[in-house]
């Protein structure tokens, strides 16, 4: 038997005695074994999964379905956060007129605003513009004819400066213009998307804590079913150690009997969810219409579909994993 | 080859299994163990096997203590040894090359040295031409055969039997015994668990007799 060269360097130790009785070859022989066997159990765990596809299709649609509520809240936060990030420069503020102010005024006082340091831009719409805008966008053209005065006032939308980025001054430029004699009601656009936001943050929490949750659930349900396949196949792993097994030897198909399992429910739980959102696609574009296509639905890029796929598998080896290191401790052979 | 001094094995719940066992097995010698049921054959070999580990006294194999060896050394030590069953212990699921082929597998050879060893081994038991089936299209004395392939393919210094001729008439045992005593002229230690006094009296090789746990003649 040819040495190793680690072998030759080194004084002889246990590990390397250990070595000279265990496998036969040199070493570049010996690499190609350890990769025989990588390959020959990732292949077999697959045949095997393959060939009785019950037992392991309860337990692939479970996991699939807990990855995919994980995965939907999680694109459901991703969505919402690229709503509230689109809007998050809008600090505009919409003053809606009095009644009695006429068009010539509006566009007076508008001029007025224009002046001050602080504004960047001023749009006055006018009642017919808005009656016209209301009717495209809102559905109730119908019920807007039916009435025999426009209801609707002059808008002044007011857009600050960037540099006025301090909460402080746009509050007070707010109040500022609040006060004016002609403004009947003032709204700051900045209120609604903080709102929005602090919702955002919560459900982004919420779905931090319940992707645990069920990143345990994974963990349990792949251990559990390694558990049961390690029982059905005890004879094999009791032949395995008497004829001189290790522990890693007999754990590896088992483990990526886990990889597999934690591969094709990633992917499962992927086009659950890609197939949910493409059966809303068409109702959250109707209703993104009517905020002037404010809102386009995000689906998985590349890089979250490898991260999905990714903490499955991991998910899955861990749960096999651990149960192995247990159930392997105690499978007598007697 | 394999030594036992002074070896006790204790369980709490029927106490001494084996009392005082000594002896010493020389490399290339063939020796029976016998006895009643419940003498303690099967812990003995379970505890040449390190299923088992001994209560006193010291279990030596070709040098080497088996009292201290640790746990993940077990399986290399294992790799030194054959096993052979009465119920031959064959995977019902995969052909006679994949059985015999798994200790190398599980050794590490390259598939091409597996190939050449397994056949090697198969030809050795007379079954080179039934690599593709399965144990079960096999008779039982076949596939004890196959198990005694898969125990010596590793080239193992020791082998041991535990019962090998219990399922099989007696025509077919003297062949597996046959099998033994060619592996015992080329230098390896055979020892067969049996009690089958018709076949062990005609082969006239060493016995070891166990009575209640002690060794009453060897």
């Amino acid at each position: 038997m040819k040495q190793t060269k680690s072998t030759k360097h080194k004084p002889q130790t246990k590990q390397d005695g250990r070595k000279n009785t265990s496998s036969g070859g040199d070493f570049s022989s010996k690499v190609e074994a350890y990769r025989d066997q990588h390959a020959h159990a990732l292949f077999s765990s697959l045949g095997r999964m393959v060939a009785s596809p019950f037992a392991s299709i309860v337990t692939i649609v479970v996991l699939a379905i807990t990855i995919s509520l994980a995965g939907g809240f999680y694109m459901l936060v991703v969505n919402l956060q690229q709503l509230t990030g689109s809007l998050e420069d809008s600090n505009q503020i919409s003053l809606f007129l009095k009644e009695d102010v006429s068009d010539a005024y509006a566009n007076k006082f508008a001029d007025s605003i224009k002046d001050n340091a602080n504004v960047q831009s001023v749009k006055v719409i006018s009642k017919e513009q808005g009656l016209a805008e209301f009717e495209t966008y809102s559905g109730f053209g119908s019920a807007i004819n039916a009435l025999e005065v426009n209801p609707l006032p002059i808008v002044i939308q007011v857009l600050p400066k960037d540099t006025l980025e301090d909460e402080q001054g746009l509050v007070a430029l707010f109040d500022d213009l609040k006060r004016s004699p002609e403004v009947d009601l003032a709204q700051m656009d900045m209120q609604w998307v903080k709102r929005l936001q602090s919702i955002v943050a919560i459900a982004k929490r919420g779905t931090t804590l319940l992707g645990l949750m069920l990143a345990i659930a994974v963990i349990f349900v792949t251990g559990n079913t390694i558990r049961l396949e390690v029982h059905n196949r005890r004879d094999e792993i009791v032949i395995a150690k008497l004829v001189g097994a290790t522990n890693s030897f007999i754990q590896r198909p088992f483990l990526y009997s886990g990889f597999w399992i934690g591969l094709v429910s990633g992917v499962m739980a992927w086009f659950i969810v890609t197939i949910m959102m493409l059966i809303l696609k068409q109702s959250v574009e109707t209703l993104s219409a009517l905020y002037q296509d404010a809102f386009k639905m995000l689906f998985f890029s590349y890089g979250e579909t490898f991260i999905l796929l990714g903490i499955s598998c991991l998910l899955a080896v861990l749960g096999s994993c651990a149960v192995l290191q247990f159930q392997l401790r105690y499978t007598k052979l007697n | 080859m394999l030594k036992f001094e002074h070896v006790t094995k204790r369980y709490n719940e029927t106490g001494d299994v084996l009392r005082d066992v000594t002896f010493h097995l020389q490399r290339g010698e063939i020796a029976f163990l016998t006895g009643h049921s419940g003498a303690g054959k099967s812990t003995l070999l379970k505890l040449i096997a390190v299923i088992e580990r001994s209560t006193r006294g010291q279990i030596i194999l070709d040098g080497q203590s088996l009292n201290h060896v640790k746990e993940s050394q077990i399986p290399y030590l294992r790799r030194k040894m054959g096993f052979i069953f009465q119920d031959y212990k064959l995977l019902q699921d995969r052909t006679v090359f994949d059985n015999v082929a798994l200790p190398l597998v599980i050794a590490g050879y390259g598939h091409q040295e597996i190939a050449r060893r397994v056949r090697a081994s198969l030809d050795k038991v007379g079954l080179l031409g039934k690599e593709r089936k399965y144990p079960l299209a096999l008779s039982g004395g076949e596939q004890q055969r196959v198990g005694i392939a898969r125990a010596v393919v590793n080239k193992p210094q020791l082998i041991i039997a535990d019962e090998p001729t219990g399922n099989l008439d007696p025509e077919l045992s003297s062949e597996i015994m046959t099998l033994f005593e060619n592996f015992q002229q080329v230098g390896v230690t055979v020892l067969i668990a049996s009690h089958d006094l018709f076949l062990i009296k005609k082969l006239n090789h060493r016995v070891l007799t166990l009575d209640h746990g002690q060794l009453v003649a060897s």
